[in-house]
């Protein structure tokens, strides 16, 4: 009963890491750009918005500092890959290592340091319920996250806006005929899929864990990115895997707590198992996939 | 503002093919080294520690070699199938399971001896990476399942495996509670090549790979199915190839070549299995690929390029003060920059008429 109070207390904080970024992508995913550098992305958001607070700067500093990291990162990729053709794989992995590289370079100084995070914001009411209330004192970015992902499903689903980016992940060459900038579109996913990784990584140093370490993100960026896969391609499926491999990161600790006698790391392997035991599952379901998936995801655009 | 346009060259031109690894590092090099000044390394002091030092003495030259073995046996078999369209980023972990199924031997039979021990260690390396990329393989094939991902993930689980054999079964009895295997016994390890250096006969392994890889590659009709299977799958259906096969021996070739570089890890200079047997030598080994133009030739010269930098980087770290994760900084730029200078090998800018100055 306490590990089940436990997981539901901490599981939304644990997936807002998970959620953002993966939004992120998502709409860059949906622009017909596969974005692999998420990792990258993250780490440096992680460590420029930890420096940031550290520093004196302030939350609020140290995610609009994270988030232009993330989108300064972004925007080389999508200046290689859309302006000089590319591969998207190969330009992603190389924005992945140099993320992760410039984290650990500009973080070297701040090794272990520790920053105060932020204090949770109750509902008054349902917070006092036993076992659920846990659920319902959450801090501000989490509150926030939950009011932006049905706002992200709106607009992608129900503007002319997110009817623009569809047309141009499914079809590239039509939505340019009929006189639509498919690069600038593509280019704005991207930059948005970036700033949304820096906020993740800023999330995930400043308030989740307010610590910085090198290699912190483990994974987190990549996970984000099989969520994409899982939601196949869609914002409340996304949501919900968000939620599942919050509640997984949380599994290690809980099953600590009723004395379970399983390795650390098997624990620790969890998030990782289980996304390899999903993908598996989502993935083979071939019409699912196809009739989710994104047309043109990969292939670069030229006229 | 005018700005040029990029436009496709009616022949793929072979100088800019040539040139476009040397752009590269000259690129890389200038953007780093500027990125240097700006927390107060001395770019000059760096420059010199990372790519003339390693060069003035043997030792520190054979050291670039005993770098460059493992960087350039899992980079051959990842082009293979970079070449296929098969992304196996997941080199760093079918590494790290070659070394533990290699230290299997050493760990369990410590007192062994015998000229059998090193070759059997190294046969079982490769299986463990065979058997590791075979997971990828099949849920790619059977669950069509994205292998980056997968193998990527597989990659994390096997730093964990490795972490709880160092700190529970396998962890020495006498080592005063590091997170360490036995030290290997004398038959565990791998004759030496060149006296006075830790440069061991793997290198003459990853050779004789690179001699195969080139074979298979450029000679024989199992590499070229290969190849089309990957670029063109209805084109390769139709002529009875299948893309299946193709997914499973990019991967399994892959995962062999990673596994026999971890097992020459711990059978080499390591002499035991410890947390630190990869410094990233499975991503590295991806920009090797890369830079070697996914060419079996071009990969010897990228392997040799990185290892200087890995050997140049601890240089500069202990002369210059450059925080160790410079190398990846440098190893990422690397990679992008001969994306972006290859892509004049098949594009050209063109400046649009009257505009030019």
């Amino acid at each position: 009963m306490i590990a089940i109070e436990f997981i539901l207390a901490g599981m939304l904080a644990a997936a807002t890491p998970f959620l953002l970024a993966a939004l992120g992508e998502l709409v860059a995913e949906r622009s017909g750009v596969l974005n692999l550098g998420v990792e990258g992305m993250m780490a440096l958001g992680a460590s420029v918005g930890f420096i940031t607070v550290y520093s004196g700067g302030g939350h609020v500093m140290g995610f609009v500092f994270g988030a232009l990291s993330g989108m300064a990162l972004a925007l080389v990729f999508a200046f290689v890959t859309l302006g000089l053709h590319t591969n998207q794989v190969a330009s992603g992995l190389a924005i992945g290592i140099m993320g992760l590289g410039l984290s650990a370079y500009f973080g070297k100084p701040f090794e272990s340091f520790t920053v105060t995070g932020l204090g949770k914001i109750a509902i008054p009411g349902l917070s006092d319920f036993p076992v659920i209330g846990g659920l319902f004192r959450q801090d501000i970015v989490v509150w926030l996250s939950l009011i932006f992902t049905p706002a992200l499903w709106y607009v992608l689903k129900h503007t002319k806006l997110g009817l623009l980016l569809r047309a141009v992940g499914e079809n590239p060459h039509a939505a340019s005929a009929i006189g639509y900038p498919v690069i600038l579109i593509r280019l704005s996913a991207v930059a948005f899929g970036g700033l949304m990784a820096g906020i993740a990584g800023a999330y995930a140093s400043t308030i989740y864990t307010p610590l910085w370490a090198d290699g912190m993100i483990a994974g987190r960026g990549w996970i984000a990115v099989a969520l994409v896969v899982f939601g196949t391609w869609m914002v409340g499926r996304v949501f919900l895997g968000a939620c599942l491999f919050g509640a997984v990161s949380l599994g290690g600790i809980a099953a600590q707590t009723v004395g379970l006698a399983v390795p650390s790391q098997l624990l620790a392997s969890m998030p990782y198992i289980v996304t390899i035991v999903v993908l598996g599952i989502i993935s083979s379901n071939r019409r699912l996939v196809k009739l989710n998936g994104i047309a043109s995801l990969g292939e670069p655009f030229e006229k | 503002m005018v700005f040029p346009k990029l436009v496709r060259r009616e022949n793929a031109s072979l100088p800019v093919l040539i040139a476009a690894p040397f752009v590269a590092l000259a690129m890389a090099a200038v953007s780093n080294l500027v990125l240097y000044a700006t927390i107060g390394v001395d770019p000059a002091a760096v420059f010199k520690a990372m790519l003339i030092d390693p060069f003035t003495s043997y030792f520190s030259f054979s050291e670039i070699l005993l770098k460059a073995g493992p960087l350039l046996l899992i980079a051959q078999g990842l082009a293979i199938g970079f070449r296929a369209k098969v992304f196996n980023i997941g080199a760093e972990g079918q590494f790290i399971l070659g070394a533990i199924c290699a230290s299997a031997i050493p760990v369990y039979l410590p007192q062994a001896s015998g000229i059998w021990i090193w070759p059997t260690m190294l046969l079982f390396g490769v299986l463990g990476g065979l058997a590791w990329a075979a997971i990828t393989a099949f849920w790619r094939v059977r669950l069509n399942a994205n292998e980056i991902l997968v193998s990527l993930m597989l990659s994390f689980i096997a730093l964990q495996l490795l972490n709880y054999l160092l700190l529970g079964p396998w962890k020495d009895p006498m080592g005063f509670n590091f997170p360490q295997s036995v030290m290997f016994q004398y038959d565990a390890l791998l004759p030496i090549l060149l006296p006075g250096t830790r440069v061991n006969v793997s290198l003459i392994l990853a050779l004789l790979v690179t001699v195969a890889a080139w074979f298979f590659v450029q000679r024989s009709f199992a590499g070229y199915r290969l190849e089309v299977g990957g670029l063109a799958p209805n084109a390769a259906r139709y002529a009875g190839f299948s893309q299946s096969s193709a997914i499973w021996l990019s991967l399994l070739i892959g995962g062999a070549a990673a596994g026999l570089a971890g097992a020459a890890e711990v059978a080499g200079p390591v002499g035991q299995l410890q947390r630190s047997i990869s410094t990233g030598y499975g991503y590295a080994a991806i920009i090797v690929a890369y830079l070697g133009g996914l060419h079996p030739i071009g990969i010897v010269f990228a392997a040799f390029l990185l290892a200087t930098l890995y050997i140049g980087g601890d240089n500069a770290m202990v002369s210059a003060g450059l925080p160790i994760a410079a190398v990846n900084v440098f190893q990422g730029s690397l990679l992008l920059a001969y994306l972006i200078a290859s892509t004049f090998v098949r594009r050209k800018l063109v400046w649009p008429q009257g505009a030019r100055p």
